[in-house]
């Protein structure tokens, strides 16, 4: 019936944007057994208010970097290059698919982590998966992909991981602000830094504080 | 070096703490010449921003002589320049847009958590200006670090003295912006809300842009002698009812922009007024938008709105109702001061701006705590300071003739 072609132009119009709208509802309502609709969601699933399936916890961030996809997935490609702007990270190794991670832990601690690459899509993903003996238990997943024209790529990087002590380590962890929602988000905002301008921006400036030093990160 | 820095509610300090370095390639190091203390400094004066930290050093309008310089900086050694208040990558997706106020790059990954949860995302970075955009050290000091300094700063040429470029960094960017916002057409009347340092120049940039008449509101006398020096037809909101005076003056039809040069610093007094004064005071509501409420309602239908005003967060008893009967556009914002150094500068050099009008002190940085509370205290006889660190300690030059009797 949108394709009437005896309509009228403006109705015409009309109805298609009306078919197009539930064309595109169509997709989305879903008839189920018991005949009630569900709509699937496009949201990504870590803004969910639930928890998914109550096992680890899921952490996801996203950005949007001024750069093109192949550019950024290049960099990321380079684990050796992560301490550039992962805060906690000291060194990363790589040996293969196996990369070895040395960071610093609350309470001065070193954690290793050992990861294995378990998927590359060139120029779109890179997935990784923990190792057995790593320090945690941890899978990660950084997808890249075109933002609209001219803006750069739209970079997600989604973690499960489970603690290092179960609850407590967690907790420890958020109360030290290494909590890994957090440090997520912002070690993504220094790789959007480097990216775009080359730097990892730093409020590193003189103060009154005797604490602070003139080259060092004012927190 | 020596630098200002905020100790607490109604404490500043000179003091000595370690000169800034190079941490950064696209870094400067300017010597500052001269910085001026901003409207927008009592805010932090009196306590209304939040994740100020003691011994934070402030100042956001400065400039100076470039004396060192990172791998990639554009900045030669020697050059005068002027920067803007704002920080900006030039990179991100805001900079770009000429938005360079929301640049996404400035405020670092360790402090814009802050903002992103007050204010939905994370505010662009700037000088001397707390924690909240970014934590870096102001330029009320002899010395400052630049990041970005191949965006931001402005070089200047030598024929033109300090004080005639100076407010490039902040007030006169801020002041061309709310009259740009205001999208003034020819015969429009416009009418400007405080005649403060961001204010006049607000009027000054009104008539340039084709206002018809510029009506200035305030209460202190000098302030208003000011605009009207400028143009503006002026009054004093304690002497009249503001909105019959307005709608008198334009055949009952309100002004057809308006600009709200107070932001948070209103002093009206009236109930409501004093009703947010204890508000902010018990740090219930940060904001006092008494004159902007009064503003929106003296707009004519289908007028234009403009803040450049600092409102710090959520404001109470705001008249949304009133903006979409009368179908007004709002337009505000941090300035992105960087989008219009490279005109005014220009316009500053043909003689078509006057910049140094209101200009009433010249200080010693050494006596810069001192000149925060004259700044707080006597508004009517401190129209602008600027503070001068190769000054002798205790001298103070009176810029501006007799100020108007209070
Ligand atoms: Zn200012
Ligand atoms: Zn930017």
């Amino acid at each position: 019936m949108a394709n009437d072609p005896k309509a009228s132009p403006r109705a015409a119009i009309a109805l298609g944007a009306a078919a197009a709208v539930a064309g595109a509802a169509s997709l989305f309502f879903r008839r189920s057994s018991k005949e009630r609709y569900t709509i699937e969601s496009d949201a990504p699933n870590w803004t969910k208010d639930s928890a998914g399936d109550g096992e680890r916890p899921v952490v996801g961030t996203s950005v949007l970097i001024a750069r093109p996809k192949q550019e950024l997935y290049d960099v990321w490609s380079r684990f050796e290059r992560f301490p550039e702007f992962m805060e906690n990270v000291e060194s990363v190794s790589v040996e293969g698919d196996v990369s070895s991670w040395q960071i610093t832990a609350p309470a001065g601690q070193e954690v290793k982590l050992k990861n294995r690459i378990t998927r590359r899509v060139p120029g779109e993903e890179i997935s990784w998966q923990s190792e057995p003996d790593s320090d945690i238990i941890n899978a990660g997943k950084v997808r890249f992909s075109d933002a609209p024209a001219g803006r750069g790529t739209y970079v997600s990087l989604v973690l499960s991981y489970e603690p290092p002590a179960g609850a407590i380590g967690r907790g420890i962890a958020k109360l030290l602000q290494r909590e890994p929602a957090i440090q997520a988000r912002r070690d993504l905002r220094r790789f959007k830094q480097l990216m775009e301008t080359g730097e990892v921006t730093t409020n590193a400036s003189p103060s009154g504080r005797a604490s602070d030093s003139p080259t060092e990160p004012r927190i | 070096m020596r630098a200002l820095t905020w100790q607490g509610r109604h404490d500043v300090r000179v003091e000595t703490v370690p000169d800034p370095e190079i941490v950064n390639p696209r870094d400067a190091i300017l010597k500052i010449t001269s910085t001026a203390i901003c409207g927008s400094d009592l805010h932090l004066y009196d306590h209304y921003i939040p994740t100020l930290r003691a011994g934070d050093v402030l100042g956001h309008e400065f400039m100076g002589e470039v004396v060192e310089v990172g791998a990639k900086s554009t900045l030669k050694k020697g050059q005068r320049v002027v920067v803007p208040f704002t920080i900006s990558c030039g990179n991100c997706f805001f900079c770009t847009k000429q938005q360079y106020s929301a640049c996404d790059n400035s405020n670092p990954a360790e402090t814009s958590d802050a903002s992103d949860l007050l204010m939905g995302h994370p505010m662009g970075g700037a000088f001397g200006y707390a924690h909240l955009t970014g934590g870096y050290a102001g330029g009320q000091a002899e010395y400052v670090r630049v990041p970005y300094s191949d965006v931001g700063p402005i070089v200047v040429p030598n024929h033109l003295a300090d004080e005639e470029v100076l407010f490039l960094s902040d007030i006169l960017p801020t002041g061309w912006q709310a009259a740009v916002n205001a999208d003034i057409e020819p015969g429009d009347t416009v009418a400007v809300w405080g005649c403060g340092p961001v204010g006049l120049f607000a009027i000054q940039s009104a008539l340039i842009l084709g206002a018809e008449r510029v009506i200035a509101i305030d209460h202190y006398p000098t302030r208003l002698a000011l605009a009207k020096k400028l143009g503006a037809e002026v009054f004093n909101y304690e002497d009249v009812n503001v909105r019959e005076a307005l709608d008198e003056m334009t055949g009952g039809i309100g002004p057809d922009a308006v600009i709200d040069c107070v932001g948070m610093e209103s002093h009206g007094m009236s109930v409501d007024n004093l009703v947010d004064t204890v508000k902010a005071h018990l740090f219930l509501g940060t904001e006092r938008p008494h004159a902007l409420r009064q503003a929106i309602l003296a707009c004519r239908k289908g007028g234009r709105v403009s803040i450049p005003g600092v409102y710090g967060g959520f404001a109470d008893k705001f008249p949304l109702g009133q903006m979409m009967e009368k179908g007004l556009t709002v337009k505000q914002g941090q300035t992105h001061v960087q989008k219009f150094t490279r005109p005014l500068l220009a316009m500053i050099e043909e003689g078509k701006l006057d910049t140094t009008f209101l200009i009433s002190h010249r200080a010693s940085l050494e006596d810069a705590a001192e000149m925060y509370r004259h700044w707080h205290d006597e508004q009517n006889d401190y129209t602008k300071i600027v503070l001068k660190p190769e000054m002798a300690k205790g001298t103070v030059e009176k810029v501006l003739e007799e100020p108007v009797a209070a």
